[in-house]
């Protein structure tokens, strides 16, 4: 017996060497969930004074400020990024309650979908209405 | 599925209340809001996009005392949530595990809550930055 293979009788690792090279676990998904849900924390969290700085100064703003403001290019270009950020953070978070505290399986499921069809669909709908005052405004 | 009496561990209940738990299911609590407030800003976007009648009802909509009501929500439950997340983010990054640093953390989020809500609605209500 030669020393890797003391190793691995302490530690019994069934894993394949592909499955170890890969790193993603049972799941096939590896820690992608926990990164993408803190990777959007930190686009949104710069993003967050922005856009609240921008609403606010549309309070008493005809249509046609607002359409003006939003379409010009920075600001067309970060909002776009913030609705994606948004609904994929939205999408993640909304997946750990759901199997937090749905135990019936099909219910879950369901709800899975119904949270991944809205939040594609929200991010569709803001890039539309994005693209169309930037390019109509 | 168990088919006969287990021991459970200790729930909730059991726990003497401590800012930590509330901190931490606020944080759940108003990212479920949250959600609700991006389809808000998304049909907000779309009625912009349309102009016309579609802005204006949007408009009047927002501006009714209940549409501002719930503009207050969305903005107490996103400054929260984003201070809180903040404070997770330095928890990932390691830092403030010591039991009063996350005390101090804690009320430091609640305080700035208020704080930058209070802020945001100023110059809301001076009408607009």
């Amino acid at each position: 017996m030669n020393d890797s293979q003391a190793a691995k009788s302490a530690s019994p690792d069934y894993r394949t060497p592909i499955g170890r090279a890969r790193g993603l676990g049972s799941a096939k998904s590896g820690v992608g969930h926990f990164w993408w849900q803190r990777v959007t924390a930190i686009g949104l969290a710069l993003l967050v004074p922005w856009l609240v700085g921008t609403l606010v100064s549309f309070i008493g703003a005809d249509l046609g400020t607002v359409q003006a403001t939003l379409a010009r290019p920075y600001n067309a270009i970060l909002l776009a990024a913030f609705v994606l950020a948004l609904f994929w953070h939205a999408k993640l978070g909304m997946q750990v309650v759901i199997e937090d505290y749905v135990h019936t399986r099909a219910l879950e499921v369901a709800l899975q979908l119904v949270v991944t069809f809205a939040c594609v669909f929200g991010a569709l709908a803001s890039l539309y209405a994005i693209v169309r005052i930037a390019l109509l405004a | 599925m168990a088919n006969r009496e287990r021991p459970l561990s200790p729930h909730l209940q059991v726990y003497r209340w401590q800012i930590t738990m509330t901190m931490s299911i606020l944080h759940r609590a108003t990212g479920i809001v949250l959600v609700a407030g991006a389809f808000a800003l998304a049909w907000w976007l779309l009625a912009v996009a349309a102009g016309g009648d579609a802005y204006a009802s949007a408009a009047a909509c927002l501006a009714s005392p209940f549409g501002k009501l719930v503009l207050f929500g969305f903005s107490l439950a996103l400054v929260y949530h984003l201070l809180n997340g903040i404070r997770h983010l330095l928890w990932d990054a390691g830092w403030g595990f010591e039991l009063p640093e996350v005390y101090r953390s804690g009320y430091t989020v609640f305080v700035l809550t208020v704080v930058l809500t209070a802020l945001i609605w100023f110059f809301a209500l001076r009408g607009g930055a």
